[in-house]
């Protein structure tokens, strides 16, 4: 039920005005503990059940920094190019909510643990655009509030909610970017690359698990339109609850709209938090609040300050991994492949499991053709990634490796792959089970050349009078009989020779 | 015999109770016959854990007949203030917000207690949160000084004190964030010690002002202190602000202070406490007790800390600044009181109406106070401007100890005054610590000794002993020594 909004014509937005973009994401890391109790830090789970007195607030509890997080977010730090703080502490930003079980989050306020770094972001047709980044820094997740009755799930109208303090204390980065001025056009392209690019980094980093949809990415985009005659800086919107990547891109391109209408009927733009809904595709202001929030910051005096020997900040720059971009690079040289093709593996986000294809031994060439023709068809048909089929890089090298030494032909593999994404194990396992094994055994083949010679007295007479190509026709009733699991060259080389 | 038990010490207790000369729970029996006698007039208990403390005492017990070493004050009782959790015993830090609570685990001070074999009798009175002098700020009530039924046991730790003067309870546990363990001590004749910040374990503590609070030994002498002291101090990971290092050998340093020979120890007497606003009896008694150190082989010399004079101000922007979000949680969510949830009030309405309710006038003034300076646009002028007083008041508290061993003042400017007399004047109440809050800015450990009985109200008076950081077994020394040379001075009737 969201009220009716005007819209103004992108390319009208573009005419008049300039976007500019800022973008706030929040990563949960994926330690084995949260971020300042011993509790398992665990997606799902039977509500209030990962808690204790820290993570629930109880009087009397106190935190404890988990080291990994910090090395965690120290990685982070150096793979966004940012400054690493020498001495830095937490803080507490004061406010009052029921699933925040202290009515403070312990956060990183004016002391970082990171800073001034960049981005190289590569959009859809090559270019190449550097994102700053203002900060990354730590700091707990809240608990969950599931507001029960009401039509929206949201607080408002909702008859009671419940409590799940699971999450509460889950170690977060939140990594925020300067302005981004001069996206023009391509302002919620830009947004888009950007936040993917983050999400290939921080999973090369495997900090986290990424997924949107699970919450442990999430993405706030702040959006401002300054007008072209005039220059200045416009109000800025944060649309909160984008889930995904597209969602990104939508959520940034509806806001363009929606403030260049507001602003052409004479109105202004309210800096206010704003609400993304998925299936509309459009935003909503988020609840009203009476007073301006006033969070009394002040240093968190349960935590001691921070403060990385330099030699710590330079073993973690050596454990950073190849970076996603600097791989696709050094890819595309090894394999010789054209920006196009390269952008095509990319965009089907199929680079990764083909270079571990390549890795667990097939040759590039082949392990690119399985996953963009033959797999890529069968996740088209599932409505997944590729990478979400239930075949592993390893396997499908498996695959190719009895495609090459004769024990498969091309028709056969297609069918171990089936059955391996059916869930009958792994290729041997189906190969097994299904008895898909090419007949190499040259008696039986022979047996079965005679047949078809006898059965094909004609077709027998045209090869012996040297017409090879007639050859094919047994050829064919061979494989007919043998159910497809002979080697087709083979049979032809037997035929050859009974008619010489 | 009874008598006997109540008045000895707990070194006495303990080593009657490790030889098999009367049990534990014959002292402990004592203890809670003598609590049930006294309490009706003290209210030093908000809780008695009779059947917890029997439980404890019949362990020991076990263990002594089966042969077991055991822990040097196993056996013997001990109050605890009401501010430490307890798993499984009621927990109110004196607040109505807390009435009923249960706590499901130990504070870390609690978990030493039980594994050294301690018996912990019942939760003591306190000033809600801990916040005041005079244990009036409970919502349960105040407690009574023994010395004389009208007047302040002192606070916050009113209760654990009193328990002590009334001979309730050899040992307790105070904590101290302004002078909560040592001022209570002072006015009811008993000794106090607030060890370095960091000394005893914060987890479990329920927090008032988190850099300021340190929880620490209270007895009627020097050496059960410090026995109780190596009881509960040491590093544990559970506290960040926990230190890292050996507990300082106080027991030692006691035991070697009532040999009674300060011959070379320099000693400064803090200029600033002084004066106008003291007391004429704890002035005589304070110089005395001067007189007595010097007597002792101390060397004596004035010495001026001229920031402890912004102590008081820049103390009461700290810690309700901390206070305002430490208290912030209790919020009728998870645990406590919840008021008006009657399905028709919104989260935010059972939220402050709960704490309308579950807060006492003392602790809204202190929330208000400490909201006002975090708020945008103040804190430099007051949270910023008050820790750099705490720095000034860390570097003095240096300089001072580069020429001297300990500093020592009167605890409190006056003796215990009546109940009522300061109820409506907050300033006159808060200035009952103002010799005890430079070393909790500081985080420096301190502690008051009895200097014997004010002459003109016949009240007891403390002597401050102050010392550098992880140094506490120095002023355990110098109290040992006067405590051994003042002698008795003898005790309340009830």
């Amino acid at each position: 039920m969201t009220a009716l909004v005007e819209l103004m014509d992108y390319d009208e937005v573009i005419e008049k005005y300039d976007p500019v973009l800022g973008l706030e994401v929040h990563v949960e890391l994926h330690t084995n503990t949260k971020m300042f109790c011993g509790c398992a830090n665990t997606f799902g789970g039977e509500p209030n059940t990962n808690t204790c007195p820290t993570c629930l607030g109880l009087p009397g509890a106190l935190p404890v920094v988990n080291a990994k997080a910090i090395e965690s977010a120290m990685r982070i730090g150096l793979a966004l190019n940012c400054e690493i703080a020498e001495w830095c502490r937490f803080a507490r930003k004061n406010y009052f909510y029921p699933d925040m079980p202290k009515n403070f989050q312990t956060s990183q306020y004016d002391e970082p643990i990171a800073f001034n770094g960049w981005l190289d972001v590569t959009l859809d047709d090559g270019e190449v655009i550097r994102v700053e980044i203002e900060r990354a820094h730590m700091e707990e997740d809240t608990g969950k509030s599931l507001h029960v009755g009401g039509a929206t799930g949201r607080i408002h109208g909702a008859e009671h909610s419940l409590l799940d303090y699971n999450r509460a204390g889950v170690p977060l980065i939140e990594i925020v970017t300067k302005m981004i001025p001069g996206t023009k056009e391509r302002a919620p392209e830009v947004a888009r690359a950007y936040v993917t690019a983050l999400r290939d980094l921080l999973k090369a980093l495997d900090v986290s698990d990424v997924r949107m949809d699970q919450g442990s990415l999430r993405c706030d985009a702040n959006v401002s339109l300054s007008p072209k005659t005039t220059g200045a800086l416009g109000t800025r919107t944060e649309t909160k609850n984008v889930n995904s990547l597209r969602s990104v891109e939508r959520a940034v391109r509806f806001e363009m709209t929606r403030q260049a209408a507001v602003l052409e009927s004479g109105g202004e733009v309210t800096q206010e938090t704003r609400h993304f809904d998925e299936s509309s595709g459009s935003t909503s202001p988020g609840r009203k609040k009476e007073t301006a929030e006033d969070y009394r910051y002040f240093p968190e005096p349960d935590l001691v300050p921070i403060a990385p020997s330099r030699e710590w900040v330079e073993e973690l720059r050596l454990t950073l991994p190849e970076l996603p971009w600097e791989r696709r690079a050094r890819i595309q040289k090894d394999w010789n492949l054209t920006d196009e093709v390269l952008r095509d593996l990319v965009n089907a986000n199929a680079l990764d499991v083909i270079i571990a294809t390549v890795e667990a031994g097939a040759k590039p060439d082949e392990a690119r053709s399985w996953w963009v023709s033959y797999l890529a068809q069968q996740a088209n048909s599932k409505g997944i990634e590729v990478t979400d089929l239930a075949i592993t890089p390893t396997q499908v090298a498996k695959v190719i490796e009895l495609v090459n030494a004769g024990t498969l032909t091309n028709k056969l593999a297609r069918e171990v792959v089936n059955g391996v994404l059916e869930g009958e194990g792994s290729p041997e396992d189906v190969i097994e089970k299904r008895g898909l094994k090419v007949v190499s055994d040259d008696s039986a083949l022979e047996k079965a050349v005679d047949e078809a010679l006898a059965a094909h007295p004609d077709v027998a007479q045209k090869i012996r009078d040297g017409k090879v190509q007639a050859a094919g026709a047994i050829v064919g009733a061979v494989m007919k009989a043998t159910k497809g699991q002979a080697d087709a060259a083979r049979v032809r080389e037997i035929v050859l020779a009974r008619c010489s | 015999m009874t008598n006997d038990l109540i008045h000895a010490t707990a070194a006495e207790l303990a080593a009657k109770i490790h030889s098999g000369e009367v049990s534990s729970v014959e002292v402990t029996q004592a203890h809670l016959d003598r609590i049930a006698e006294t309490d009706g007039k003290v209210h030093a208990f908000l809780h008695v854990d009779t059947e917890g403390a029997l439980a404890q005492a019949r362990r020991v017990d076990e263990a002594v007949k089966a042969g077991e070493q055991v822990s040097p004050l196993a056996g013997v009782p001990l109050a605890l203030k009401d501010v430490m959790t307890t798993e499984g015993v009621p927990t109110t830090v004196g607040s109505k917000i807390l009435e009923g609570w249960i706590p499901p685990y130990d504070a870390t001070v609690t978990r030493k207690l039980k594994e050294a074999g301690v018996v912990i009798l019942g939760k003591t009175n306190m000033d809600e949160f801990a916040m005041g002098s005079s244990t009036e700020n409970s919502a349960y009530g105040p407690t009574h000084n023994p010395w004389d039924l009208d007047r302040i046991p002192g606070g916050s730790g009113g209760g654990s004190s009193a328990s002590l003067a009334a001979f309730q309870a050899p040992l307790a546990i105070g904590t101290d964030t302004g002078g909560s363990i040592r001022q209570p001590g002072a006015v009811t004749g008993t000794v106090g010690v607030k060890p370095t910040y960091g000394g005893v374990s914060r987890y479990g503590l329920v927090a008032f002002s988190s850099s300021l609070d340190q929880a620490g030994p209270c007895a009627r002498t020097v050496l059960d202190a410090a026995l109780l002291h190596e009881v509960i101090a040491g590093y544990d990971h559970m506290d960040s602000t926990s230190i890292n290092a050996p507990v300082p050998p106080v027991v030692a340093a006691a035991r070697e202070g009532l040999s009674g020979d300060l011959s070379g120890l320099r000693i400064g007497v803090v200029t600033q406490f002084t004066g106008e606003g003291y007391q004429q009896g704890v002035l005589r008694s304070f110089e005395a007790a001067v007189s007595q150190l010097k007597e002792l082989g101390a060397e004596i010399a004035d010495v001026s800390c001229p920031s402890f004079d912004y102590a008081l101000p820049a103390y009461y922007l700290i810690a309700p600044s901390e206070c305002s979000s430490n208290l912030a949680r209790f919020d009728a969510m998870r645990y406590g009181l919840r008021v008006g949830d009657d399905g028709t009030r919104s989260t935010e309405e059972v939220m402050s109406l709960t704490r309308e309710a579950g807060f006492g006038p003392e602790v809204k003034r202190r929330i208000m106070i400490g909201t006002y300076a975090l708020s945008s646009g103040y804190y430099d002028a007051y949270y910023g401007s008050a820790q750099k007083v705490r720095t000034l008041i860390t570097q003095d508290f240096a300089k001072a100890f580069e020429n001297f061993d300990v500093l020592i003042s009167p605890t409190t400017p006056t003796t215990a005054f009546k109940i009522g007399e300061r109820a409506d004047d907050p300033m006159a109440m808060y200035k009952a610590d103002l010799c005890t809050i430079p070393a909790n800015l500081a985080g420096t450990p301190a502690m008051s000794v009895p200097s014997g009985l004010s002459d003109e109200d016949g009240m007891p008076v403390g002597l401050q002993i102050m010392a550098p950081a992880l140094q506490d077994h120095r002023m355990y020394r110098v109290a040992a020594a006067y405590e051994a040379a003042r002698g008795a001075f003898g005790g309340p009737s009830l």
